[in-house]
């Protein structure tokens, strides 16, 4: 009897609409990120993240008044992530209503970021995201690096002394999302999500790859995380929350039910 | 009728969550303020808090919080809320920060979990301790009225409260070590937890403070 592990479904937005698409049944507007927060609240979601990937500046704006529509509703944790460049932005949505705020390019760029914002705010609302790909050492061993720019860039960062500096620099957790497998519903990287839970004392939400039940069982059992995080299986009604849940009980892993 | 509720404002993080909470379980009127004047006039007073105690309590005094929280809680009995922070800030002492003196309402410590926490089975365990737990009612009070005993709230925090006096403890939580998740004193309920992220459980709890007389 203890703590939960946590199933967390991903909204992606852009100018204020769920894109990537959601497929509910009886949802009236599959493009409204409320409306779709809401329904994950009801189904028993333990938390929401919420990546803005508006590029213009003018939607930031449309982002900000999304997340208190949100947080007006849904009284379990939210975290927005996407466009976070300065302390300024994080305390923003802060304000607006987010509990956490994820960092990913701008701690690349400004590592002091993480380390400001966590004396600031509290580790408790500072997530790192990190964009790891699978690459080959010269001798042939497999290592993963940071990618930026939706996996293009690389940065030559070592993905997993990366999630241990951020912890060190005052992360709460760490969202580490596979590039490898993001989208291809082959299940989540495991090397590195065992790698990375193994180094950091913080929790550590895996994301990229879900497309079955086992592979959420997986990311926990095998990959030690504290968090599953998916998007498509849920937006798609291929699965729904309590469905997730009661498989993982079923495995043995301890769940909110 | 639930009256108006003062969330006590002393601008550490966003404390709109607690403030469409409350308005989400029917509190008539909710008031984020550190205004002496309007927390007098309050019928109820919640008193949150996120961020390093160091701040929080540089804060706290700086806008006297820490009197107009005492004139509510002890000259004018009215019932309060503490939540997370505002709970540890009740407290002696913090070793948060390289230790950090505190209120001094409730007699205890605020200690850190430690690196290399382990439950006894051998499972290591994340600091922060952050997520859902259970929370075992050692008690009955009204703010538990309607809750199951057991039932899981959100927590996120790294240091945990430590009672001195442990007739105060009203719930309790376990990662790797007991934690003091609910004290309970008179007019006065303090929670580690935050109620306001914790779904129904939660919103039930902050919907029994609405009707709590301070009685229990």
């Amino acid at each position: 009897m203890g703590l939960a592990k946590r199933i967390i479904p991903c909204l992606d937005v852009e100018n204020g609409r769920v894109v990537k698409g959601v497929n509910f049944v009886e949802i009236r507007d599959a493009g409204d990120p409320v409306e779709i927060a809401r329904r994950y609240n009801e189904q028993g979601a333990d938390e929401i993240t919420f990546l803005d990937i508006t590029a213009s500046h003018e939607g930031r704006d449309t982002t900000v008044h999304t997340v208190e529509k949100i947080a007006e509703q849904v009284f379990i944790p939210l975290t927005v992530g996407g466009g976070i460049r300065e302390v300024s932005d994080i305390r923003t949505m802060l304000n607006a209503g987010a509990d956490k705020v994820s960092i990913n390019t701008a701690a690349i760029h400004n590592p002091d970021l993480v380390r400001d914002a966590a004396d600031r705010f509290g580790s408790q609302c500072i997530v790192v995201a990190i964009d790891a790909k699978r690459v080959e050492d010269v001798d042939g061993r497999p290592r993963w690096e940071i990618f930026t720019h939706g996996g293009r860039k690389p940065t030559g960062i070592d993905a997993v002394a990366w999630a241990s500096k951020m912890a060190e620099f005052g992360a709460g957790e760490i969202l580490l999302t596979s590039m490898d497998r993001d989208g291809t519903k082959n299940g989540f990287e495991l090397g590195v999500t065992r790698a990375i839970t193994d180094a950091v004392d913080i929790p550590v939400i895996a994301s990229g790859g879900v497309g079955t039940l086992d592979h959420l069982v997986d990311g926990i059992v095998l990959g030690g995380a504290d968090a599953v995080l998916a998007a498509s299986i849920f937006h798609f009604g291929e699965f729904t929350v309590p469905q997730a849940k009661a498989y993982m009980a079923q495995r043995g892993i301890e769940v909110r039910l | 009728m639930t009256g108006t509720v003062a969330v006590i404002d002393y601008g550490m993080g966003n404390l709109h969550s607690v403030a469409s909470a409350l308005e989400h379980v029917g509190a008539d009127d909710v008031i984020v303020t550190h205004d002496a004047e309007l927390l007098r006039s309050a019928d109820r007073v919640v008193f949150p808090g996120v961020g390093a105690i160091r701040d929080c309590m540089a804060e706290i005094r700086r806008l006297h919080c820490d009197e107009l929280l005492t004139t509510a809680l002890v000259e004018q009995h009215k019932p309060v809320l503490a939540i997370c922070v505002g709970m540890q800030a009740l407290m002696t002492r913090s070793q948060e920060n390289g230790g950090v003196d505190c209120l001094d309402i409730l007699d205890g410590e605020v200690r850190f979990f430690g690196k290399g926490l382990h439950e006894q089975s051998g499972e290591r365990l994340k600091v922060p301790h952050m997520g859902w737990n259970r929370v075992s009612q050692t008690r009955t009070h009204p703010l538990w009225q309607g809750i199951e005993d057991g039932s899981r709230f959100y927590f996120v925090h790294s240091y945990h409260v430590v009672a001195q006096d442990r007739e105060l403890v009203a719930g309790s939580a376990h990662y790797g070590v007991e934690v003091d998740a609910a004290l309970a004193r008179d007019n006065l309920f303090a929670v580690q937890f935050h109620p306001e992220k914790s779904d129904t459980a939660g919103l039930q709890l902050l919907r029994n403070f609405l009707h709590w007389n301070g009685q229990c």
